[in-house]
Order: C-alpha cells, then sequence, then structure tokens
C-alpha cells in the first residue's frame, strides 16, 4: 500500500503541470487558441510530443513511453487543473486505447508514431444518436466487400476530436440487432476519406467534437482492428473505463482549482465590511466542496488502478463505481464554486465557470452518475451480502 | 502507486479473522452485527480475550502490551475487528485515557492504571461534557479545588457513557478559576466509589441506558490522581481527542453493515420481488457502498501519510474521516430499518421479548435512533468542519 510517485512519474507530473500551467494562465490564450483552425493551439500539441506525453500509454516496443494509467492520470489531472483543451483524451487515451488493445502489429507501427510525434491525431466514433450509454446500441453498418475489408454506412454522434482528427476509428455493426453484445467491428478511416461527411462544432467546455456521416466509406483489409470475430465491444468497453479513469483524473484537476480558487475567493471578497470567508455558512460549504474533492481524488486512484484489471467484471464494477462518486462530487463543487463566486462565477472572463462547464461534461460523459449507479447495483454492489 | 495489499498483511488478516472468529462468541458478536446492546460481561468477556492475545490496544507502546505493528497492520486489525462484529475493547480504557496516562502520566500512574485499562479488569468514564459545555468543552465549570491534600471536586458531568458500569472516571475540573478558559483546567482520575458521586441514567431516544448524568458534591480525591501539570489539563483533552481518530470512520463496521442489509434484504419480499430486486433500493445501497469506497480509499491515504510523517499530531483531513464516517454510518442503521420495515415498530427493549421470526428486525429502529449520536460525540461533525476549516482551508 503506497501512494508514492516513482522519480519518472514526478518528474512526468512537474513537467505537464509547468507546461500547462503556462499556457493557461491567462484566458486569453486559451480564447485565441479557439480561434485557430484546428479549435486548439497546434503549437501546444508539438510541446506535448516533445514532452514525451503522446507516447505514455504506448508499449516501447510501438514507439511509445512504455508507461501506464498512473502516469495517464498525471495528464489528464493536469489538463484538468488547467481546464486545457488540446485532444489528448480523444487522441491518446481513446484512439490510441483501441490501437493498443486492438491493433496488429503492422496497425501499431503505421500509426503509433505519427500519434507519438503528435502528427497523427485519432478520434473514436462510437456513439449515435439513439445510443445514449448504451455501447452496444450501434446501427453504423459494416459490409464485407469479400476481399477482407469493409463498407460502412451509418452516422456517429459527438466524436470528441472527430472534426480536425486524422484518423477515425468507428464501431459499426457487422451483424445482429441494434443492442447484440456481439457483431461489433472497429475499423480505421481515414479522417477525409471518400463518404465521410464531418460536422464539427464547439462543445460546451470549449473542446471540439463533430457528427459523422459515414455514406458507402471503404475500408481496406488491412484497416479493419476487428473484423470477422465481432468482439468489438470488449475493447470498446475496456477503452471506456480507461478513458473514465482519465477523466476522473481530469475531474479532480478540475475540482482542485475550482477549490482553491472558491476558497481564494471568499478569503478576499469583502462585504458588510468584511470577509465573506469569516461567515461560517460560506466556510461549511468550503468544507464540504474539500471533502467531495478528496473522497472524488481517493476514487480516481481507485480508478486507475482498477482500469488494468484483468477480470473485466470487476474492472467494470469499479470503474463505474468511481464515475459516481466522480459525478456526484464533480456537480457538488462546481454548483458550490458558482454560487459562493456570485455574479463573477457567471462570466466567461474568470476561469471558476471553465471548471464548472467541463465537469458538467465530465458527469455526462460515458454515462452518467444515474447509469453508472444503476450499473453498480446490477452487478450486486461492492460488499458481498452477509452469508 | 500501489493500493495492493501484500501477501503478509492478507496472511496477517487471515489470522486475525481466526482468532476473532474462534475465539469471540458468536452470541457476543450477534448481538454486535445486528445492532443490539451488549451487557458489561460480553464487553468484558470480549475485551479480557483480547487482551489475554495482547490485541486489545495494538496502538500502545509494546512494553504497556501494544504492539509494533505498522499503521496498515492496525487498520487492518481495526477493519477485522468490524468486519468480524467483535466489540471494541472500550475507547474510554484503550484510546482515551490510556493514551493520556502513557504520554502524561508518571511512571506510578502508568503502572497503577494501564494493566486495569488494558484488560477492562477496571471500567473507565469519561468526565468531560457539562450541562453547559457541549461543543464549546473549555467553558466547563466543573471545579476542583485543593485543600488538605487533596482536591475537592464539585460539579456536573453529562453524557457519562456506561458510568454505570464505571470504577474510574477521568474529569476535566477547573483548578484555577481566575485564568482564562482552556488555561485553567486540569485532567483528574476519580475513583467512582469515592463518596459524594452520584450517577442518574438518561433514558435515550433508541431506549436504551448508555449514558449517565454524574454528580460530584464534595468529592475528596487525592493530589497524585492529577495527570500531567495543574492547570494544563487541556493539552491533555486536545491529545486524547486527536487520538479519538483512530478507527473513528468505522469502515469495517460500516461494510458490516451493509453485508447485514443486503443478506436481509435479498430475504424480505417487496411485492412478488426480493426487496433487494428492487432497483430503487438496490440503489440506494449500491450509492451508501460507493461512498464507503471512497471513504476506505481516503483513509489509506491519510494513513500512508501519517506512516510517512511519523507526527504526533493528527492529519487534519482525518476530520473527514469523521464525517463521512459517521454519515456513512448512519445510512447504514436506515437502509437496515427499511429493510425491517413495519416488523422495526415493536418497542421490545428486553431481548427475551424479541420472539424468534423477526429476531434481526427488533434493534433495527433503536440502532437507527441510538446512531443520530455519532455525528454529535467526539467533536460534532459542525465542529469537525470548523476544524478542517481552520486547519486545512486556513480560515
Amino acid at each position: 500500500m503506497d501512494f508514492d510517485l516513482s522519480d519518472d512519474q514526478r518528474q512526468i507530473k512537474d513537467s505537464v503541470d509547468r507546461m500547462l500551467a503556462d499556457a493557461y494562465a491567462d484566458l486569453k490564450t486559451k480564447a485565441a487558441a479557439q480561434k485557430e483552425p484546428l479549435g486548439f493551439s497546434k503549437a501546444m500539441w508539438a510541446k506535448y510530443a516533445e514532452l514525451g506525453l503522446l507516447g505514455i500509454p504506448f508499449a516501447e516496443a510501438d514507439g511509445g513511453l512504455g508507461a501506464g494509467p498512473l502516469e495517464t492520470m498525471l495528464v489528464m489531472e493536469a489538463i484538468g487543473r488547467n481546464a486545457a483543451i488540446e485532444p489528448y483524451l480523444s487522441t491518446v487515451v481513446l484512439g490510441g486505447g483501441v490501437l493498443r488493445h486492438a491493433g496488429s502489429a503492422a496497425q501499431k507501427a503505421a500509426l503509433i508514431p505519427d500519434v507519438v510525434a503528435g502528427t497523427r491525431r485519432l478520434a473514436l466514433a462510437y456513439q449515435e444518436r439513439q445510443s445514449r450509454f448504451d455501447l452496444a446500441d450501434v446501427t453504423t453498418k459494416a459490409r464485407s466487400d469479400d476481399a477482407g475489408g469493409y463498407v460502412l454506412d451509418g452516422e456517429k454522434v459527438v466524436v470528441l476530436g472527430g472534426d480536425s482528427a486524422d484518423t477515425l476509428i468507428v464501431v459499426a455493426r457487422m451483424s445482429g440487432n441494434r443492442r447484440d453484445r456481439s457483431g461489433l467491428g472497429l475499423f480505421l478511416i481515414g479522417g477525409t476519406a471518400a463518404g465521410v461527411q464531418r460536422t464539427g462544432y464547439a462543445t460546451q467546455d470549449g473542446q471540439r467534437a463533430a457528427d459523422i456521416k459515414l455514406t458507402n466509406v471503404k475500408v481496406g483489409a488491412e484497416d479493419v482492428l476487428i473484423g470477422k470475430t465481432g468482439d468489438g465491444l470488449a475493447v470498446l468497453e475496456r477503452v471506456v473505463d480507461e478513458a473514465i479513469a482519465a477523466i476522473a483524473a481530469e475531474a479532480v484537476g478540475a475540482m482542485s482549482s475550482l477549490h482553491d480558487l472558491t476558497v481564494d475567493y471568499v478569503k478576499t471578497r469583502k462585504q458588510f465590511g468584511v470577509a465573506i470567508g469569516s461567515f461560517q455558512v460560506i466556510q461549511h460549504r468550503c468544507v464540504d466542496m474539500f471533502t467531495a474533492l478528496e473522497q472524488a481524488r481517493s476514487m480516481a486512484y481507485y480508478a486507475t488502478v482498477m482500469a488494468s484489471e484483468t477480470d473485466a467484471m470487476e474492472r467494470r464494477r469499479a470503474v463505474s463505481a468511481a464515475k459516481v462518486q466522480i459525478g456526484k462530487s464533480a456537480r457538488f463543487v462546481g454548483e458550490q464554486a458558482i454560487q459562493m463566486h456570485g455574479g463573477i462565477g457567471m462570466t466567461m472572463e474568470y476561469k471558476a465557470g471553465h471548471y464548472f462547464k467541463r465537469l458538467t461534461m465530465i458527469e455526462l460523459a460515458f454515462g452518467n452518475t444515474d447509469h453508472h449507479l444503476s450499473l453498480v447495483a446490477k452487478a450486486g454492489g461492492l460488499i458481498a451480502p452477509a452469508a | 502507486m500501489d493500493l495492493r495489499f501484500t501477501p503478509e498483511e492478507n496472511k496477517f488478516r487471515e489470522e486475525l479473522r481466526t482468532f476473532f472468529t474462534t475465539e469471540i462468541p458468536a452470541s457476543i458478536r450477534e448481538k454486535v452485527a445486528i445492532g443490539e446492546h451488549l451487557s458489561k460481561d460480553d464487553m468484558v468477556l470480549a475485551q479480557k480475550t483480547l487482551a489475554k492475545k495482547g490485541w486489545a490496544a495494538p496502538h500502545w507502546p509494546k512494553e504497556y502490551g501494544g504492539t509494533d505493528w505498522t499503521p496498515i497492520q492496525r487498520h487492518i486489525y481495526t477493519e477485522e475487528l468490524q468486519a468480524c462484529s467483535v466489540p471494541q475493547p472500550l475507547a474510554f480504557n484503550v484510546s482515551m485515557c490510556g493514551p493520556v496516562i502513557i504520554a502524561f502520566g508518571t511512571e506510578a500512574q502508568k503502572k497503577r492504571y494501564l494493566k486495569g485499562m488494558y484488560d477492562l479488569s477496571e471500567w473507565w468514564c469519561q468526565g468531560f461534557s457539562e450541562p453547559g459545555a457541549g461543543s464549546d468543552l473549555a467553558s466547563l465549570k466543573t471545579t476542583a479545588v485543593k485543600k488538605d491534600g487533596h482536591y475537592i471536586i464539585n460539579g456536573q458531568k453529562t453524557w457519562t457513557t456506561l458510568a454505570q458500569y464505571a470504577d474510574w472516571c477521568f474529569v476535566l475540573a477547573r483548578t484555577d478559576p481566575d485564568a482564562k478558559k482552556q488555561l485553567g483546567i486540569s485532567f483528574i482520575l476519580v475513583d467512582m466509589k469515592t463518596p459524594g458521586i452520584t450517577v442518574r441514567p438518561i433514558q435515550t431516544i433508541d431506549g436504551g441506558h448508555e449514558v449517565n448524568e454524574v454528580f460530584f458534591d464534595d468529592v475528596k480525591v487525592p493530589l497524585e490522581n492529577l495527570v500531567g501539570q495543574e492547570n494544563r489539563g487541556w493539552d491533555c483533552a486536545k491529545y486524547l481527542l486527536g487520538n479519538e481518530r483512530v478507527g473513528i470512520a468505522r469502515i469495517g463496521m460500516s461494510k458490516q453493515r451493509l453485508s447485514r442489509v443486503k443478506q436481509l434484504a435479498g430475504k424480505v419480499m417487496n411485492g412478488d420481488r426480493s426487496l433487494m430486486e428492487d432497483s430503487r433500493f438496490a440503489e440506494k445501497v449500491a450509492a451508501v457502498e460507493v461512498e464507503l469506497k471512497a471513504l476506505e480509499m481516503t483513509q489509506l491515504r491519510v494513513l500512508a501519510e501519517d506512516a510517512k510523517r511519523r507526527s504526533n499530531m493528527p492529519n487534519p483531513a482525518s476530520s473527514i474521516l469523521k464525517i463521512k464516517g459517521s454519515e456513512i454510518q448512519q445510512a447504514t442503521t436506515e437502509l437496515l430499518m427499511e429493510v425491517a420495515g413495519p416488523l422495526a415498530l415493536p418497542f421490545l427493549p428486553d431481548e427475551a421479548d424479541f420472539g424468534s421470526g423477526d429476531h434481526w428486525a427488533a434493534p433495527a429502529a433503536p440502532a437507527y435512533f441510538n446512531f443520530r449520536k455519532v455525528s454529535i460525540y467526539g467533536g460534532s461533525n459542525e465542529i469537525q468542519r470548523n476544524i478542517i476549516a481552520k486547519a486545512v482551508l486556513g480560515f
């Protein structure tokens, strides 16, 4: 039992912390980056690559750093702490996750070095308009072309980073009915391949996503990640669990910034001739925020450790439990922070709102609190009944 | 970072579990499991058994019967003790007064008192709270005046837990009426058989008799019963309240309660399905389980940090353990009462009246009522928030 970081981990943490704290010190820089063609700063993305952050989860043999969920947690926490908008989650965690778990040696060799170098961004197109939080609810069709390749037709929505990703990873149904757990394939397609129609937009938290229409999109045999076996869902679930652990850490970063910001604010904001932080009602709310933050931090650690659990049932149960805590804490910390800031919390010129908006989207991402609570309950909870 | 227990730690846990479940009578553990009141004999038997094994106060120094266990081992001990529904060694003895004597007492006091505290051959109670001094403990009014080689104690204490069984009481009394608040208080050991002491029972909302008022009327106490320096009793009190954090989250107990809730809810029918199959109820249970898992991880973080700091000061983050731990304990009693449903209604303070079929249901409501105390005692949750506000957030 030990919560310490190794020297290497500390080094990663220090470098990503410093890089993002500098870059996001001024909200004007962020606003300017959002106006760039990609919706974020290309130069910043190059810095991620320079520091080796884009290679974290990939095996050294594939050109990565050979690090794991803990290192990813450190990066995601820093991203959260600064409300950063670079597509790390979509490229490295989601897209990269699928490559790691389902890519062939050739596919990995073709893609991972570019991802690590910052010259190729990925997006995972799994969600559909009707699917809500059900990962198996897929109607996008993959028809075999009888030459080992497939033809894709359908529509994906809210694909994170999907508006500008160089490579899309598409979940499509090869057989079975809409919500069947089997019959799902995973396919690589170019972001601008023939038949791909992307409608990009900004998301509530200042990041980018796209709805993507696929019409007769041809996938060569070399770009099939999961084909005939039809067990794409297991890979998708695993990657989404890793992503939940990652956004749990991001949420912890965002909550800790928001908490600090709020505590500082109420200590300096004067009304009735005194700092409003001298009122017990404010102090106790800050303490409740602190408690919610620490409980969330504990569960983010738990998710990070359990995300690589080999027993899928145990992994899913633990990650869902973590998402419940993260969702509850994020909602509470976010709302309290805005309330205690008063009017200033409502403005885009101030950082609190940026954190609040990201936290609110994190609650909704990959299954909201109610969804995961229901999963935990259906899985029999975390404690066995007495014999 | 590695959040797993080592194989040695798991083996240690097994060893404890085997001892607890074979040496502590099942009848006693069953009472704890369903939240039924324990008799004095039950508690003495349990603690004597632990004492004989050398496990009654693992956090004490080895020379006084403690262990050299690591903080993680001590955590495992507390968790297993609670998971196996073993009655906790009397907190007034081993968690409160014992550590104060060890830290502040004279050699003679250590020799005289520690053994009796350890094996519960002497039962201690706490003379802190007064009718006018609850959260604001330092406003206490009980006085100890020096006269003819004795302290003469006058005043009233209240919420004195299990004073009806007690042989001794550790009392905070004002020895300097002119000093301000905390400065004129002393920590004094009082033999409950001394003339002038009256114990009056208080019946609580659960129907039980757990707490008392204790009146001191010209009670003569030898000067050598002072612990630490005169007028510096507040140091002892602060130290004691800090030590009280050990195991305060009661994570093992809440786990045990939840496993009991789930077992019983799996049997109780709600329409044509068991209550546990009712998604609303199952999700309510799951929500508490998630909070508890988070708290368990928080506790481990606090432990890991404490082990590194090697400092005597309690970690301020441990106040979280008190707040959340008490809320979760209360939630578990609420769930158990919900499982009992209409069977929770009969008021049967005597075990003999329980009947056969719904043995578990009779104490459900009393346990719920009784557990309202856990967010009040040991520094109410509002006081805990004040502590965090000051110590962690710097208000």
